[in-house]
């Protein structure tokens, strides 16, 4: 699996960043949905990938036995998809309030603030 | 001894709970926007009162830190407060308290119907806690603490101008998050914690310290990340497509705050964890300082709309801050340190008061405008003061902050970067130069243009606001021995990491 993960995550970064290239909004978004998905995967892989138990200490022992797998990046990863969920849903919201004002949904067209 | 220590340290959440308390209050009484003001107003008041009681106890009795939750330190979430955080929650405290103020009556009141002042505070809340941890983690939280509120505040008011500046930000924001998490995850899986203090001391420990090239690759993830948010160049692009969009309160707040955040974040981090090949990176900050500065203010000479011009300005002034970091002395962090404050309070007052102009005429086009200091010579003063400051005339604050880094620069041989701060200084003082003839000296071009008032006794929410930051600004200009005392502590404890691990790991470090 870890010789699989960073192809996959690499394949996932380059499709959003794709995404984020093109022109339109909606591809823009999926672009950034995306890009947080490959930073979840990264994370997950980067800490190690382990076929071992949760880290739970039995009742019988008084310490965590070795074979375990590290709880902190997926309570990391937990943290990333609620704050990416949230931000995503705005980001979605926001693209249609701006379809709705500039009446397009190309980004060509949005450029009547840039210096 | 533990305990008496827990019992001061305890305050160290104040300055996230007050605009948390705050903006929750305000949300309660969400259909009485008249009340509102009244607790965001306070609200940052009182952000400012326990900033400055949280620099006195930083400055008389070291760095502080608490553990959340009392979970040992490696752990749990740590919070820190050194002179560094603490003068920066001062500003935000100072900012808050302006920019309530002034949002009274220049924010319209739709926008103060639909959460303004809860969304104020939340930035605020997600900026002191950026602040003020000491976990890498925990800063991402905060960073997106920041942006949300901050996305929301660009949006509010969905005029068609806002919405596309709000397209960019978002979107450029969004990609330094992801930036900044695939940088987390690498660093994680690296050295097993993401704590700063444990870090600084894993990686300054040659047993236990991965090689020094995987790390400094990987600090150029977070300074991708945080360049992104500081708006250094060549990373600077949604900046002054975005800023000038909301109303001008919005976008004080955010020049004075936002781009901070990150300039605090780079010097956090290449200060605390990545010194191993300084040699490398911080010739490579010099570098993008000296870009950042030319860039910026090369930007701001070409435009003729006010709010534009300044923005640009933003980018130009991210510059002398990173220099202060390559250059990477006390001198040179204490004059970074003192740099950020003056330009915040700068740039702030200088937008404060191109509101305060586009309320009189209707624009903020300089071509239109002309003719003010006939009118409103006080309101010229008061620009003025902030315009030279900015550009650095003696003995203005900026004229000190330049000063300091340019000496910095010269004791390490930096004579580049030195020049190119010296002529973009130079640049500064001429397109302040140009909004001061064309805003205020040169004849208006409508004659009959009839000119709105404005007095100190019947708009004292738009002018008490800039007389406050004005009067600041002289404060830290004639008081420069003492400020720059706490900025020279500050450049101290920023070279001396093991003080910083020290107060987090304990005494044995």
């Amino acid at each position: 699996m870890e010789v699989v993960l960073p192809f996959v995550i690499g394949s996932l970064y380059a499709m959003a960043i794709y995404m984020l290239l093109r022109r339109s909004l909606v591809k823009l978004l999926i672009g950034l949905g995306l890009l947080s998905h490959a930073s979840n995967l990264l994370i997950f892989t980067a800490a190690g990938l382990t076929r071992s138990k949760a880290p739970v200490i039995a009742l019988t022992a008084d310490q965590l036995q070795p074979p375990h797998a590290d709880p902190l990046p997926q309570a990391l990863i937990l943290t990333a998809i609620v704050i990416s969920f949230g931000v995503t849903a705005f980001a979605l919201a926001l693209a249609y309030r701006a379809y709705r004002s500039v009446n397009t949904d190309d980004l060509d067209q949005m450029k009547s603030t840039d210096a | 001894m533990h305990e008496i220590e827990g019992m001061v340290n305890r305050y160290l959440v104040l300055p996230i709970v007050i605009p948390l308390l705050t903006a929750v209050l305000c949300l309660l009484f969400f259909r009485k926007p008249k009340l509102q003001r009244w607790i965001g107003v306070t609200g940052a008041a009182a952000l400012l009162v326990v900033s400055l009681w949280l620099l006195g106890v930083v400055r008389s009795q070291g760095i502080q830190a608490v553990q959340i939750g009392n979970w040992p330190a490696p752990f749990g979430i740590t919070l820190v407060a050194d002179v560094f955080s603490a003068v920066m929650i001062v500003l935000a405290g100072v900012l808050g308290v302006a920019v309530a103020v002034y949002s009274l009556e220049s924010v319209d009141a739709q926008r103060q119907a639909f959460g303004y002042y809860p969304l104020m505070h939340f930035l605020l809340m997600g900026v002191c806690g950026a602040f003020l941890t000491g976990d890498l983690f925990n800063l991402y939280v905060w960073f997106e603490v920041m942006l949300m509120a901050s996305f929301v505040l660009l949006a509010l008011g969905g005029e068609r101008g806002q919405m596309e500046g709000a397209i960019k930000y978002v979107t450029l924001n969004l990609l330094s998050s992801a930036i900044f998490l695939a940088a987390l995850g690498l660093l994680y899986g690296l050295a097993g914690t993401l704590n700063m203090a444990d870090l600084a001391h894993k990686f300054a420990s040659s047993a236990s310290a991965p090689s020094n090239a995987i790390i400094t690759a990987l600090s150029m993830l977070f300074l991708s990340a945080f360049g992104i948010k500081a708006a250094i160049f060549p990373l600077f692009f949604w900046l002054p497509a975005s800023y000038h969009t909301p109303p001008v309160a919005v976008t004080a707040l955010f020049s004075g705050l936002l781009t901070k955040v990150g300039v605090y974040s780079l010097i956090r981090v290449f200060t605390l964890i990545f010194i191993q090949e300084f040699d490398y990176t911080h010739t490579l900050l010099l570098v993008i300082a000296g870009l950042t500065m030319i860039t910026g203010v090369l930007g701001a000479v070409a435009q003729n709309e006010m709010r534009r011009l300044l923005s640009f300005h933003i980018i130009s002034q991210i510059g002398y801050p990173l220099m202060g970091l390559g250059i990477f002395t006390p001198l040179g962090l204490a004059a970074a340190v003192y740099f950020v404050f003056h330009v915040s309070l700068a740039k702030s007052t200088l937008f404060l008061i191109s509101g305060v102009i586009g309320r009189l005429r209707g624009t903020f086009d300089l071509k239109k405008l002309g003719g003010l200091y006939q009118g409103q010579s006080w309101l010229a003063a008061l620009f003025l003061v902030a315009a030279l400051s900015l550009a650095g005339l003696p003995p203005s604050s900026g004229f000190f902050a330049k000063l300091s880094l340019v000496q910095a620069g010269l004791l390490q041989g930096q004579f580049v970067i030195v020049a190119v701060s010296l002529g973009v200084s130079l640049l500064t003082l001429f397109s302040m130069i140009k909004i001061w003839n064309e805003a205020f000296w040169k004849m208006s071009p409508t004659a009959s243009e009839i000119e709105g008032e404005i007095t100190l006794q019947k708009d004292w929410s738009w002018l008490a606001p800039i007389l406050f930051l004005v009067g600041l600004t002289l404060v830290i200009s004639f008081g420069i021995g003492p400020v720059f005392q706490i900025a020279a502590q500050a450049g101290q404890q920023l070279m001396n990491p093991q003080l910083y691990i020290q107060a987090v790991l304990g005494g044995g470090g």
